[in-house]
């Protein structure tokens, strides 16, 4: 008696897409892997350090799952923000008191924010305890600065959002700093002297206007919602590719390599 | 064919031939000198010394890196309205009898963010953001200073700065009167007292009746 599911195994459509059998053999093992396109971004094999959470503690991981979950309720919050100066305090309100498990997507999306920004920095530290940033991984350490810088970004653009007294001050206060901006700032070194004024410089191209207002709003939720991220994760594809083409992940000092 | 497609290779001076240490005996024969070329050979093209194919690709990639050049100049542009939805700088702020000597009006404090102090001598009006982080500070009538919220920057009737992590005083912005006798205040031109801007016509405007 053949079973159903062998039945199906033996179909064109299940062939066509799982390309080999599942037997537990290491070379399955392996083909598991290299033939899924989300797993084989992960190495066939791995060294037995790096399974020693003790040593990474992960911190890099977690900070990516964090990014998904930030993309995923994201993306749901979206489905009844409006970033208009008129509607976005009360999408908001509405979230939080009417729309069906409104407060937990956007409270998951606050709480994840808020630790993305604590593991990338524990991830940093790391790093940086562990020695990983020497070479071959010192380009690496480069990428991972801006993807911090990155992170800082949209925790802040993000704070603007719920446009409400807190927010609009904090960013009035925040964006304030870009006068000062070198070359670039109205008020920084050199800025007076290319020409910078406050309704020509970089914090204007950043508020939108000379002051935070509705035009301040669009553009921070454009770059909060589409730019930052996109950057974001260019910069997260050469990052991780860049861990295995410099060795994997690193581990303690053997005095041999790993593979 | 292909032969037409290459440019013929333009005639080159010869590195100087470095000298062998001289030997016991000179038997050296005299160098031929080169006659000296004052015009170029023939068929040489000169500085246009590229065939149809570089050309081609020269052209192309110039294409290429001028439609980027634009493309990023208009895109920056493009993030500098033309038009700024925002209030007016300058506003009429009534008769200056409407003021009494020693007050400071915060009449306007809420819509334009302006105190209008009015003395014995005459009117300044403050900017109501403090110079440390850009709050908007209080005036404490019994403690007779402004006070920011914030992070506790104080300042003294005048405006100059006196306790908190604030750098420098307040800014005064332009009061004048117009042809009706009206109080105008312009918050775009601004006065800063660490600049030696407060004596500037326009900071301060004298009136005693």
């Amino acid at each position: 008696m053949i079973s159903p599911m062998e039945k199906f195994r033996k179909t064109e459509v299940y062939k066509s897409i799982f390309r080999h059998k599942y037997d537990d053999t290491p070379r399955n093992r392996a083909l598991q892997i290299v033939d899924n396109v989300f797993l084989h971004l992960h190495p066939v094999r791995i060294a037995r350090h790096a399974t020693n959470i003790g040593y990474t503690w992960g911190m890099g991981g977690i900070t990516f799952l964090l990014f998904l979950v930030l993309t995923l309720t994201g993306v749901i919050l979206m489905f009844y923000y409006r970033p208009t100066a008129q509607y976005a305090y009360e999408d908001m309100k509405y979230l939080m008191n009417d729309v069906p498990f409104g407060p937990l997507i956007r409270n998951m999306h606050r709480w994840a924010a808020h630790a993305m920004v604590i593991t990338v920095m524990l991830h940093m530290f790391r790093v940086f305890l562990t020695g990983s940033y020497k070479p071959p991984r010192q380009f690496n350490w480069v990428i991972g600065v801006v993807l911090l810088l990155l992170t800082f970004l949209l925790s802040f653009s993000g704070y603007l959002l719920p446009w409400d007294q807190l927010s609009i001050w904090a960013v009035t206060v925040g964006t304030n700093m870009a006068r000062a901006t070198p070359l670039l700032g109205s008020e920084g070194p050199f800025g007076a002297q290319l020409g910078m004024r406050p309704d020509a410089d970089v914090r204007f191209v950043l508020l939108g206007g000379t002051q935070v207002g509705p035009p301040t709003l669009l553009r921070f939720y454009v770059g909060h919602c589409i730019f930052l991220p996109l950057i974001a994760s260019i910069f997260m594809v050469v990052h991780f590719w860049r861990i295995r083409k410099d060795g994997g992940i690193s581990g303690p000092d053997t005095g041999k390599k790993n593979f | 064919m292909a032969d037409e497609l290459t440019p013929p290779s333009p005639a080159v001076p010869q590195p100087p031939q470095p000298v062998a240490a001289p030997p016991a005996q000179i038997t050296a024969t005299p160098i031929p000198k080169k006659p000296k070329q004052d015009r170029a050979p023939e068929n040489d093209p000169g500085v246009w010394r590229m065939g149809r194919k570089s050309f081609l690709s020269f052209a192309g990639w110039l294409s290429f890196l001028g439609f980027l050049g634009i493309s990023t100049v208009g895109s920056l542009r493009y993030m500098f309205p033309r038009v700024l939805f925002e209030p007016p700088t300058k506003f009429k702020a009534g008769l200056p009898g409407d003021y009494m000597v020693g007050e400071v009006s915060e009449k306007y404090k809420d819509s334009q963010r302006i105190w209008i102090v009015r003395e014995k001598e005459g009117f300044y009006a403050l900017i109501a953001i403090c110079t440390h982080l850009g709050c908007t500070p209080n005036w404490l009538e019994d403690a007779n200073k402004f006070k920011c919220p914030c992070h506790g920057s104080g300042y003294y009737k005048s405006g100059v700065n006196f306790e908190g992590p604030t750098p420098r005083p307040l800014e005064r912005a332009e009061i004048t009167l117009n042809d009706d006798g009206e109080i105008v205040i312009d918050k775009s031109i601004k006065f800063r007292y660490e600049l030696g801007q407060w004596g500037l016509p326009g900071s301060y405007l004298k009136y005693t009746g």
